[in-house]
């Protein structure tokens, strides 16, 4: 987007760009709202002691209040007593720093962030089949050329409208769209074919589309013998899912799942994506990589205009989780527990590698630890609003209800913010400098427009602030005087952003060779891109995987129940997402008055046959309510739902608060709750 | 001690409740013997592997190896020792176990016609059941230019299709008046015998077969109405037998199969029975799905990962789907009893459905041809779950359920509150504000509304009312 000032008021101008093409959904359009909405938070607040309320508080208060608090905690209970939570809406130089204060300043283990509910499981997918992940290995663009696209759990029509140019595109220039939705969502509605399975069971139709691949004969058999590794295996586990046993449990005719193989298989160019729908499940991993080993089969991944990519759920969703915010993983997407890794990096910061913490624990687990025995004493929260976002709410509110100190720093009092001991007000989009990468890898500028309102600092100058006042507390002769802290924490993102180059250089995630003048002249620079005067990388894998042999991995993968199933006191399955006018924990949107108006409050949608046997109309308040909690909204009537699943939307707190229904059993692998099923009933409320 | 449990059979059953134990983990040892020489393969593939789309090692299935199971394929066992607690194999090994589950499969039956009496069939004359019988039939099938299938059951029918689709003039032979009549009623029978003919396979029906004769050049089949029917090959599929010869040696109960409890146990608390040999509550089972049930269940109790886990039946599902044939049937269609009925049938395209509906519940159907819904009623039959208030919807789907609002006839028909650009939120209401304040063109109007900015879906209905607007405001002015 292109930001216009004029009198003080900024105004939103779409931008013709490679990804949007000059597109802007609505919440692009309203964006400016935030930069002077009279919730905006100007000063920071601490809690009063006494009444127990938020009360405005001067930055050295706040942050003197902060530092003592760490050391105390830290001094009592050890280093690993701290922990902090970032997000994936914070630029790369955000999320570098954030990373680096976690391991440097405060040398704690326990980071972990928001893409752990976003995009973790399509990322361990990733790596274990390519051995790298980024979110598409290819352009956009891509997409508007294939003969075949397939959209597994994806409706970007409603979370990605710009996107839905390129497939305007791709179906004018008589390309097939399918969509795989348990909901006949916008996007579902444009498809040329929709599958509509039970919640939970997308893995499954996955193994049946190559089972019938294979028994049609549409394997690319040289391809699997020259670039795959592992292709037997699969085969035999694939022989067990023909297609009528996985109709019997996805629900998806047999005739459909042929008609999409067939065209999976047969097509010139196909594509095929995941997003949060096949994702966010405690087979999330196992289930992208069923669509995987399905792409590599037909020998689609590093074949021009073919390939498997996913699709990132938020603003810096791809930049977010490559840069050291995520509990394992190191700058330039580098694993923590890797010994070349740590010495590379340890390097760059100025700090012997044995004095880096190892791999923490995942978000999820991370957050059911807080303030019990053994657990972090105190959370330093920015950019995310967990008590809204994170699965089963409620108990995570009452684990950050129980911490010693709590530390939000937000633009707004968000949920989480108000049960903040110190709330740090922060600068956003338009007051900073910075880059983000977007889905495919693309890294992009963002410019400030203004500087921030008085009172309010950036992320990275809260973080330098900290860290020197840390350090200054260390014991007398300790290697870190406050100097060099405040050396260590640039807050000029330009500084930050040479030093990330420096970090990720050699790494999966390559920034060495991006700098951002080149970024501003060439529409965004795809990593990796190691030097400044080589290349960059549009398309991954087309030579060779980054696998040590260069071959892309099959692992086998079978069908599991959801963890919850739904039995007598729960009998309906229930998922949740997003609307289009709505993002995240709508801490931001909805206080934007048009977003508002637009999508004013939470609903349940369910399907009328299942309202006429609970005995509800129309609008009727209802209760959902599962073995964690429940939540209240307003019932909306469609046919596009399956009668034996429910829907809500997760932007809402308070009571229409739907992650007080999810489950928060995860992934093995990647740490992923299970947001898009659990077993609930429905009730008039 | 470490447990050692022995399974015999490495067939659908047996080595799922491999597969099953390997999965609890533990460090008990699991020997399976496989009495075929070949590893475990999906019975289910093998019609496709008989239409040529498949070559052997697609249809071998995923199998427990290592970590404490040892697999044994091609050793027949010959014996239990109850007693001793051991089973002696062909090979003259003698393999003690703490548990033993039979998973020993059935066998084809064979039908008493003359001509079929001497121990070794004819060569060709062939079962369809094991992957040694499609080799035999592969290799009869090679050169040959027609093929006989007698049995015009589900595996019948898989078979003569398979063999159909390799270029064979393929009969199907039954006794009884329509095909598959222990799964559909006479109409579906019809319909299905109509929708193989066109796939180049002919039905005779309502003909015992008599006699078979078989020589180098050929096979002759003999039918009760005096007719001769003659052909390269001849396939039998006239139904199965529970293979419980070992298990009847060894004094267990057997009615028609093993008898078990609901624990999979035979009467012999330390050995038990699971798939098509067994017999739970009176009944065979003959299909995977509960074959596969009960392996989940006895590994459950065997690992004790759940003692107390109990197979409990569900109504099985018939399914025959191959290019050209989509057929499912499930529960009783036919049972004219109370409840309702509803049908559908288009003989010309092949389509026919039936369904029975009592208490809001499917209790049987039948779905052949070009049904959408066949997924949904599959679904709500195997669970149990209530019917969709309109019935119509479970016939036609898709076509009558859940469409798109259609967009009106005309902009003016439209409501002022219709939202024509969802990324936007933008109403008609907005768009005829915008041309009344003066803009004149689709991209003025877009640019001030910011209708079609987001995914541009919107374009041509804005087009529309632009165009409709400027029709119309000039009727205006010339009043």
């Amino acid at each position: 987007m292109v930001l216009r000032e004029d009198a003080g008021a900024v105004t939103v101008l779409p931008r013709q760009f490679p990804t949007n093409r000059g597109g802007l959904c609505q919440k692009g359009w309203t964006a400016a709202e935030l930069l002077d909405h009279p919730e905006r938070l100007t000063t920071p607040l601490l809690r009063d002691p006494e009444t127990g309320e938020l009360r405005p508080a001067t930055w050295a208060a706040a942050l003197d209040r902060i530092a003592t608090g760490i050391r105390a905690i830290q001094r009592e209970a050890g280093r690993d007593a701290v922990a902090v939570f970032g997000g994936g809406g914070l630029t790369n130089e955000k999320a570098y720093a954030l990373g680096k204060f976690a391991r440097v300043a405060l040398r704690t283990r326990h980071i972990d962030y928001n893409g752990r509910f976003c995009m973790s499981s399509a990322a361990a997918a990733g790596l274990r089949a390519f051995g790298v992940d980024r979110g598409l290995p290819f352009p956009l663009a891509d997409l508007a050329r294939a003969d075949t696209l397939l959209l597994v759990g994806a409706n970007p029509a409603e979370t990605m409208p710009p996107m839905v140019r390129w497939l305007n595109e791709q179906r004018r220039n008589g390309g097939r769209l399918i969509v795989v939705d348990p909901r006949a969502t916008a996007t579902a509605r444009q498809a040329d074919l929709h599958l509509q399975p039970l919640p939970g069971t997308d893995l499954a139709v996955a193994n049946a589309l190559l089972h019938i691949a294979l028994t049609e004969g549409w394997i690319d058999q040289a391809y699997v013998a020259e670039r795959t590794t592992g292709f037997p295996v699969v085969r035999r586990s694939v022989a067990a899912w023909w297609p009528a046993r996985a109709e019997q449990l996805s629900g998806v005719p047999v005739a459909d799942l042929e008609a999409t193989a067939r065209a999976l298989g047969t097509a010139g160019r196909a594509i095929i994506l995941t997003a949060r729908g096949a994702e966010q499940h405690a087979k999330g991993v196992d289930t992208v990589t069923a669509y995987v080993n399905l792409a590599l089969a037909l020998g689609l991944p590093g074949r021009p205009g073919s390939g498997y990519g996913c699709l990132t759920g938020q603003g810096n969703g791809q930049g977010g989780r490559e840069h050291g915010q995520k509990a394992d993983q190191l700058p330039g997407y580098r694993r923590i527990d890797d010994p070349a890794a740590r010495e590379h990096v340890a390097g760059v910061w100025g700090v012997p590698a044995d004095e880096l913490p190892g791999p923490g624990v995942p978000a999820t687990e991370l957050l059911d630890s807080l303030g019990t025995p053994g657990g972090p004493r105190a959370l330093l929260v920015f950019g995310s609003n967990p008590v809204v976002s994170a699965p089963r709410a409620s108990h995570v509110e009452r684990r950050l209800r129980g911490l010693d100190l709590l530390v939000v720093a937000d633009l707004l009092l968000s949920e989480t913010a108000a049960l903040a001991d110190v709330v740090l007000p922060t600068a956003q989009w338009a007051e900073e400098d910075g880059t983000m990468t977007n889905l495919e890898g693309r890294v992009l500028r963002r410019r400030a427009l203004r500087p921030p309102p008085p009172g309010v600092r950036t992320d990275l100058a809260i973080l330098a602030d900290l860290a020197t006042r840390l350090a200054a507390a260390e014991p007398a002769g300790a290697a870190r005087p406050a100097a060099t802290a405040a050396a260590r924490f640039p807050t000029d993102p330009a500084t930050v952003f040479a030093e990330l180059r420096r970090a990720s250089a050699g790494g999966p995630a390559d920034y060495a060779g991006i700098s951002w003048s080149r970024i501003d002249t060439a529409d965004g620079v795809f990593w990796p891109c190691p030097t400044e005067d080589g290349p960059d990388t549009p398309r991954l894998f087309t030579e060779r995987f980054a696998t040590p042999d260069g071959r892309a991995r099959f692992h086998p993968v079978d069908h599991r129940p959801a963890a919850e199933p739904v039995c007598a006191d729960y009998p309906l399955h229930f998922t949740t997402g997003r609307v289009l006018a709505q993002y995240q924990s709508g801490t931001q949107t909805r206080r934007v008055d048009a977003l508002r108006r637009a999508a004013p409050d939470a609903f349940v949608e369910l399907h009328p046959d299942l309202a006429a046997r609970l005995g509800i109309d129309d609008g009727d308040p209802v209760r959902v309510t599962s073995r964690r909690g429940d939540m209240r909204a307003p019932a909306r009537l469609s046919p596009t739902i399956r009668p034996d699943t429910v829907f809500a939307p997760f932007h809402w707190a308070g009571p229409a608060r739907a992650n007080s229904v999810t489950n928060d059993a995860v992934d093995p692998i990647s740490g992923m709750p299970e947001f898009k099923i659990c077993a609930v009933r429905v009730e008039k409320a | 001690m470490t447990e050692r449990v022995v399974i015999i059979g490495n067939g659908m059953a047996g080595a799922r409740l491999a597969a099953e134990l390997h999965a609890h983990g533990g460090d008990r040892k699991v020997a399976v013997l496989g009495a075929e020489p070949y590893r475990a393969y999906n019975r289910i593939m093998l019609s496709t592997l008989l239409a040529g789309r498949v070559g052997e090692p697609d249809v071998e299935l995923a199998e427990a190896a290592g970590h404490g199971t040892d697999l044994r394929t091609g050793v027949p066992v010959t014996g239990i020792d109850r007693v001793g607690r051991a089973v002696r194999t062909a090979d003259g090994d003698r393999i003690g176990y703490d548990h033993l589950v039979l998973a020993t499969g059935s066998r084809a039956v064979v039908p008493p016609l003359p001509g079929l009496g001497s121990a070794e069939l004819p060569r060709r004359v062939v079962p369809f059941r094991t992957l040694d019988d499609c080799r035999r039939i592969l290799a009869v099938a090679d050169g040959a230019r027609s093929a006989l299938v007698l049995g015009g059951g589900l595996l019948g029918l898989e078979a003569a299709r398979g063999l159909a689709t390799r270029g064979l003039a393929t009969t199907v032979v039954h006794p009884t008046g329509h095909l598959m009549e222990r799964q559909l009623d006479p109409a579906a029978g019809a319909v299905l015998a109509g929708t193989l003919a066109g796939l180049g396979v002919s039905v005779q029906l309502a003909v015992p077969a008599t006699g078979v004769a078989a020589d180098a050049a050929g096979v002759r089949l003999d039918l009760a109405d005096g007719r001769s029917l003659h052909a390269d090959l001849l396939v039998l599929s006239c139904g199965v037998r529970p293979d419980t010869a070992l298990a009847a040696e060894a004094g267990l109960a057997v009615r028609r199969g093993i008898v078990v409890d609901d624990r999979l146990r035979t009467n012999d608390r330390r050995i038990s029975a699971i798939g098509d040999c067994a017999e739970h509550d009176g009944l065979l089972t003959g299909l995977v799905a509960p074959a596969w049930a009960q392996a989940r269940v006895l590994a459950q109790v065997l690992s004790g990962a759940d003692p107390l886990a109990r197979y409990r039946p569900r109504p099985a599902v018939t399914r025959l789907k191959a290019a050209g044939i989509d057929l499912a049937a499930m529960g009783d269609a036919t049972d004219g009893g109370p409840g309702e009925e509803l049908t559908f049938a288009d003989p010309a395209r092949g389509t026919y459905a039936r369904l029975r509906i009592r208490d809001e519940r499917l209790t049987g159907a039948i779905l052949l041809g070009d049904n959408p819904t066949v997924g949904t009623v599959i679904q709500l039959f195997d669970r149990n779950q209530p019917v969709p208030a309109d019935r119509r919807s479970l016939l036609l789907g898709r076509a009558s359920g859940a469409a798109a609002a259609a967009p009106a006839a005309s902009p003016a028909l439209m409501p002022d509150a219709a939202t024509v650009c969802q990324c936007n939120t933008v109403t008609k209401g907005a768009l005829v504000n915008c041309w009344r304040a003066g803009a004149r063109s689709v991209d003025a109007v877009l640019a001030a509304t910011r209708a079609g900015t987001g995914c541009g879906g919107c374009r041509d209905a804005v087009a529309g009312i632009v165009d409709w607007l400027s029709h119309a405001d000039s009727v205006e002015v010339t009043r």
